[in-house]
């Protein structure tokens, strides 16, 4: 077995081994290009490693929870998360371990350098993905090295991956993954060049950016861009970029740093040097014979080609797009940053205002004309936001994503979820709500004849009623149907009373909050460890986010449904979907996710099937019994009883007042993320998400044990 | 996917598991003992029946001829790391009894053209052809999902 083999040293029946971005680097080296001094880890290393170490078979098992069509893209990144925990977690066979430790000390000595995937068959044009697979940049150190050859290999399984599993021909028994560590070119420009227009096959395209080429991949910088002809590499068109900023290698890793003023007014290329890069697109070409996809860089004015691959076809011509869409929702660190300003001091105070604002309108003195035109108002109003809700506050939620990514590199924890507990401040706004519910039963218990005397419709005790009011004038848009909960409050003081007859579960303990978090960022240093502090910020705010938009939206919604119901009112006919459903049905937030409302006759020849044990995700670690609670209309939640697991399709934080009763959450969405499991967090109970036609195969009343350690569901005593 | 499909789905996977599969485990139970049997098995094509054979000299024959309750698990395993998510197993629970009379003939070319081999075995006067009655399924994949399907 060769473990390392330098690009020297590739030859043609090397070319599986050391996999695609190594094979054409020493191609283009032995053709006399500058390609940066490298070593390729073979995928004899990677295979060593997974069967010795058993993770083969953890892999496969973990991919095998579901089968492919049945898994939901959010899990996709939760599977991902796991898998790469794994990697994190596994130590290398000690033989292993020396010699590639032994291989990078020759090679490097110390040296920075950077660890890059080269995965097997991503050079050919049917199977290049650019930006499935993990590189680190600045790396120093054999340890460090050997850290990073991993997290490399564990990209092979990245969400992105998973999303293209089928196109990449990707499977847990035969895939691997080569590395490819390179020597650290410090270039002070860097960029790309694409041998062919995606769109105009008569011409090139050329982009740079100042320092290295981190900024560009990724999409933290705009780059300058250059459009040439094909043919003779004139150039045609530069448009420039607004420079501010440049990557640049830091103590470890890189880190964006602002550009001095002189260069700004620069463009980092001059027309030599844009024609040079195209005449080494051109040189790649040649050798490879297909245009080609090449980063480059510059440093002390020559130019080093750092990869070369085909142009992907794929990706462009992609149909499905929710997938490119899913792949849109990785933001960077700096766009987060941006992003959560955005949201935070611009779209939820002007959502708030705006739904604020409808709420002075008086509307029965409006006439029926002007009720018409007012309910057509508030509709365009709803679907801006809807709108809004998708291009800002769905993206921010990779905040969590990206922190758990890093949460889990530093600390390197058993449970790759653990980084949600640093998350949860209890600021969000259904806590409170949920809070206030709490203290009204917390009420009844301390008093003898309270419950007795609601029960017979008196709400005249003082404490409770002026809760009552607090909880309907905050949050009372989301629970009722009208403004001011007329009909509903029998119910609602009902389900108090329930909560009120056992204890309910309590939100989860924050004292160890501040350790945690402590324990976090004693990972870092110096700037790294600003940047930390920050990241778990950002992460903050996109995990109060995701629960609070929902819940804004939500208050927005119902005023758009308090024109609708005055409009059915004045004309005595229903609007559809609305009263049987329960309010948080219609004016729905998702897309295409339609759920079956099949319902089933067990007639074929008198067999009966029953789903005993379903897998789905581990979304909140416990383990709790009882009686189903399918949720498929307000009512159900009314009458939601203590000790009931609650089943549901997809829940809202709307939804979740009911939560402290529960005894385990089931969902059919799968994903760590969604509202389900976040709540089911923050009242420590187990939670399984990701069951397939979960609140079609159990029924309310059906014994239930989930176990959200596994994420296994138990139907049936 | 609807219920019925459920059901036309995993009556087809099971008829696919038991034709591909010559042995099944049989538990029979006597003196207060569980006990455990590798045998050659076929099905009926509507699942309701699991045919084998044994000689009547045997610790199961007489466990199932004073407890007929018994259990069969049938499973594609190919000892190798696959199996932990790629294999599957179908347990059968039912009643066990010798079959004699009209169905014996049918239910014995059905035995014989699957275990051709074992013509000579069954043909003694030792030997007992049994038939389980099966009255539930319970199948397991990916591990850990488990479905229940009962027979008429």
């Amino acid at each position: 077995m060769n473990y390392v083999i330098s690009l020297c040293d590739v030859q043609k029946d090397n070319r599986v081994r050391v996999g695609g971005k190594s094979y054409a680097l020493a191609v283009m080296m032995q053709k006399e290009m500058n390609v940066p001094a490298a070593v390729a880890i073979t995928t004899d290393a990677y295979d060593r490693y997974v069967n010795e170490t058993g993770l083969r078979t953890k892999i496969m098992m973990e991919l095998s929870r579901k089968t492919n069509d049945d898994v939901r893209w959010e899990e996709l990144w939760d599977t991902s998360l796991r898998i790469r925990n794994m990697f994190v977690n596994t130590p290398f066979p000690p033989k292993l371990y020396e010699t590639i430790k032994e291989s990078v000390d020759t090679y490097y000595n110390g040296k920075s350098v950077v660890v890059r995937s080269s995965a097997p068959g991503e050079d050919t044009s049917e199977t290049s993905f650019a930006g499935l697979h993990a590189s680190y940049v600045n790396v120093r150190g054999a340890e460090s090295v050997i850290e990073h050859i991993k997290l490399v290999w564990a990209s092979l399984w990245s969400d992105s991956s998973l999303l293209y599993r089928k196109e990449l021909g990707l499977d847990e028994f035969r895939s691997s993954m080569a590395v490819v560590v390179q020597e650290i070119i410090e270039g002070v420009v860097s960029g790309i060049g694409f041998g062919q227009h995606p769109n105009d096959p008569a011409r090139c395209v050329i982009e740079a950016v100042y320092g290295l080429n981190q900024g560009l991949v990724d999409g933290t910088l705009e780059p300058d861009r250059w459009i040439l002809d094909r043919a003779d590499g004139t150039i045609i068109s530069h448009t420039p970029a607004v420079r501010s900023h440049a990557v640049s290698p830091s103590e470890e890793g890189t880190a964006l740093t602002s550009l001095p003023p002189e260069l700004k007014d620069r463009p980092p290329l001059n027309d030599e040097n844009v024609r040079e890069i195209y005449r080494l697109v051109m040189k790649a070409e040649q050798i490879f014979g297909l245009p080609q996809d090449v980063e480059w860089t510059m440093k002390n004015s020559i130019m080093y080609m750092l990869q070369s691959r085909p142009i992907t076809t794929l990706a462009g011509k992609d149909k499905d797009e929710k997938r490119g869409w899913y792949l849109s929702l990785k933001r960077s660190f700096e766009n987060l940053r941006t992003m959560r300003h955005k949201i935070e001091d611009e779209l939820i105070p002007a959502l708030q205002k705006e739904t604020d604002d409808l709420l002075k309108a008086d509307l029965p003195a409006l006439s029926d004309h002007q009720i018409l035109d007012e309910a057509a108002r508030r509709r365009d109003i709803f679907d801006k936001w809807k709108k809004i809700y998708w291009e800002y506050f769905i993206p921010f939620a990779h905040g969590m994503r990206l922190f758990g990514t890093v949460y889990n590199d530093a600390v390197r924890p058993s449970d790759p979820y653990e980084y949600m507990s640093l998350l949860s401040t209890g600021d969000m706004v259904s806590l409170q709500r949920n809070d206030i519910l709490q203290e009204m039963a917390s009420h009844i218990r301390d008093n003898d004849t309270l419950s007795h005397d609601l029960k017979a419709g008196d709400y005249s005790d003082i404490l409770f009623s002026s809760l009552l009011k607090k909880l309907i004038s905050s949050h009372g848009d989301l629970l009722c149907r009208s403004l001011h909960c007329r009909e509903e409050i029998p119910d609602i003081v009902n389900l108090i009373i329930e909560m009120a007859s056992a204890p309910a579960n309590r939100r989860a303990g924050r004292q160890e909050l501040k350790q945690r978090e402590q324990i976090f960022l004693s990972y870092f240093n110096g700037q790294k460890k600003r940047d930390a502090a920050e990241m778990l910020d950002i992460a903050r705010s996109s995990y109060r986010m995701r629960d609070n938009d929902n819940i804004y939206m939500g208050r927005l919604k119902a005023r758009v449904l308090e024109t609708e119901n005055e409009l059915t009112q004045r004309s005595g006919t229903a609007v559809s979907g609305q009263s049987s459903a329960g309010h948080f049905d219609s004016l729905s937030l998702t897309v295409n996710e339609p759920v079956s409302d099949d319902t089933f006759e067990d007639t074929r020849a008198g067999s009966r099937v029953r789903y005993r044990q379903i897998t789905g995700q581990p979304a909140g670690p416990g383990i709790g019994s009882g009686y189903a609670r399918v949720i498929k209309t307000v009512a159900d939640l009314m009458t939601f009883k203590k000790g009931e697991v609650l089943v549901c399709d997809s829940i809202d934080p709307n939804m979740t007042f009911v939560v402290p009763l529960a005894s385990g959450i089931v969902e059919r969405r799968g994903g760590m993320l969604i509202h389900g499991a976040i709540i089911a967090r923050e009242y420590g109970l187990p939670c399984v998400t990701g069951i397939l036609k979960a609140t079609e195969v159990i029924k309310t009343g059906d014994p239930v044990t989930v176990d959200g350690y596994l994420g296994i569901i138990i139907i049936g005593a | 996917m609807n219920k019925k499909d459920d059901i036309k789905g995993l009556k087809e996977t099971l008829a696919e598991l038991f034709s591909a599969q010559k042995l099944a485990v049989l538990s029979s139970y006597g003196n207060g003992q569980p006990y455990a049997s590798l045998i050659a098995f076929t099905a009926t094509d509507d699942l309701k029946h699991i045919i084998f054979a044994t000689t009547r000299a045997t610790r199961k024959f007489a466990n199932l001829a004073s407890e007929p309750k018994s259990a069969l698990l049938i499973d594609n395993r190919s000892n190798d790391e696959k199996d932990f998510s790629r294999a599957m197993a179908a347990t059968a629970l039912g009643r066990a009894e010798e079959v004699r009379g009209a169905q014996r003939k049918s239910f014995l070319d059905m035995f014989l053209k699957k275990h051709p081999h074992l013509k000579e075995f069954v043909s003694s006067p030792s030997c007992a052809l049994m038939v389980v009655s099966v009255e539930k399924y319970y199948v397991v994949n990916r591990f850990q999902n488990v479905q229940e399907l009962h027979m008429p």
